[in-house]
């Protein structure tokens, strides 16, 4: 498991791997943002903790179609298959690679680009602890979205279809802890919902990945 | 150990391709599957292998003794020879590539990335994968491809090497390997007979 794991960070992290991919579009987002709603710190201040986690789930969306249409094509997720890596580690694995090669990336960088959207001072605690709890979500139910579409050329349409509805309840509550966080709110109960999602996706939807990439590989 | 297939049906996207096949391969022994292009030998070696659920009928060996080698190799373009077996003796328990290296003649290009190696070099490491799984039972679609005569004799030396310790093989194969002990199994008989398309799943085959 630990092989598969420093692999595949590994081969994120060379050529054509795609590691800076999402914390580039994340950037992007992230920049463009104060040009197109115009320079009023007021608005920016209010909207911020939105904006980002926005931007943290729509670079995280990026890099889905990545997580097994790699392996697909060159034959290894066949090999892996027949290895003895249990399928449900296999996918617990892959969607720890993805963590580590974006979610956390972005995690760590959020705090340099709220300072781009003046995010007051009282909010980077509460928005970087809820994008910790909550990018492990986005990461998981990925993975589940990946393994879904696994084998479909341009799967990536049918992909972001299938995981945006699950990606709202993870927004839902991410930002709205960040949000009460930045306006000195009680953010208890969002934190523990989040919180409570990341964990239950991370427990369940393995078992649910493995099945489907089992039937995909047939 | 040995390989025992009772009766064994199996379909590709829901068509039955072969149906009763029957075969055994003891330890110490190969089969080699021929037939036709698309007859279904890749489906059958997937299904021996446990990729895929069998229609019907019984593979008598768990899917943990087998090694499967594809038409893909499996191989990571920008991690080099040695990474790329390292990996897999890895993840399959096993520690020693330096053997599975020379066995396949590829030691002078350990240190070089995948990607810069000739589609008979990736068909090599390929192989020397197979080596380093350290399973009894390889299953084998299409080993040769893309192999020159100096290497599948590597190949046919690696694979006698792999029965004298025991082990099986079964490959499909079209080329003479130089193995004069290996048995050869016809599955053009086994072709299943046309679905039944009257019925209301058949309309979606």
């Amino acid at each position: 498991m630990i092989a598969l794991l420093t692999r595949d960070l590994r081969l994120a992290v060379r050529a054509g791997g795609g590691f800076g991919l999402g914390l580039a579009f994340f950037l992007i987002v992230v920049t463009l943002v104060p040009f197109s709603v115009g320079p009023e710190n007021m608005l920016l201040t209010k909207i911020a903790p939105g904006i980002l986690w926005l931007g943290a789930l729509l670079a995280c969306l990026l890099s889905l179609d990545r997580i097994f249409a790699l392996d697909w094509e060159d034959g290894s997720l066949d090999l892996l298959a027949t290895s003895p890596l249990p399928m449900e580690a296999l996918v617990s694995i892959k969607a720890l690679a993805h963590w580590l090669t974006t979610g956390l990336p972005l995690v760590v960088a959020t705090p340099v680009f709220a300072l781009l959207l003046s995010l007051p001072e009282a909010g980077y605690f509460p928005l970087v602890l809820s994008l910790l709890l909550g990018t492990p979500a986005l990461s998981v139910i990925g993975t589940f979205g990946a393994a879904l579409t696994v084998g479909l050329k341009r799967g990536g349409l049918l992909l972001s279809l299938l995981v945006l509805p699950l990606y709202v309840p993870t927004l839902i509550f991410g930002a709205e802890m960040a949000r009460r966080g930045a306006q000195g709110l009680d953010m208890t109960t969002a934190m523990m919902m989040l919180a409570g999602i990341s964990f239950g996706v991370i427990a369940l939807l393995p078992f649910a990945s493995a099945s489907v990439l089992r039937v995909n590989l047939r | 150990m040995e390989l025992t297939v009772q009766d064994l049906s199996v379909t590709r996207g829901g068509v039955p391709v072969l149906e009763g096949v029957s075969f055994d391969v003891a330890a110490g022994e190969v089969l080699i599957l021929r037939g036709p292009n698309g007859i279904g030998k890749t489906t059958l070696l997937r299904t021996v292998a446990g990729l895929q659920p069998p229609l019907s009928g019984h593979v008598g060996l768990e899917r943990e003794a087998m090694a499967y080698a594809a038409h893909a190799d499996g191989i990571k373009a920008t991690l080099s020879v040695r990474e790329n077996l390292a990996f897999w003796a890895a993840v399959f328990g096993t520690g020693d590539i330096a053997s599975a290296l020379t066995s396949f003649d590829l030691a002078a290009l350990a240190d070089r990335a995948a990607g810069g190696l000739s589609a008979g070099q990736k068909r090599r490491l390929g192989l020397a994968r197979m080596v380093v799984t350290g399973r009894p039972v390889w299953v084998l679609d299409e080993p040769t491809v893309s192999l020159d005569t100096q290497a599948v004799a590597l190949f046919a030396q690696a694979v006698r090497a792999h029965l004298a310790g025991g082990g099986l093989a079964l490959m499909a194969t079209h080329i003479d390997l130089g193995l004069d002990e290996a048995r050869v199994l016809d599955v053009g008989p086994f072709k299943a007979k046309a679905p039944d398309l009257d019925d209301f799943d058949g309309a979606f085959l």
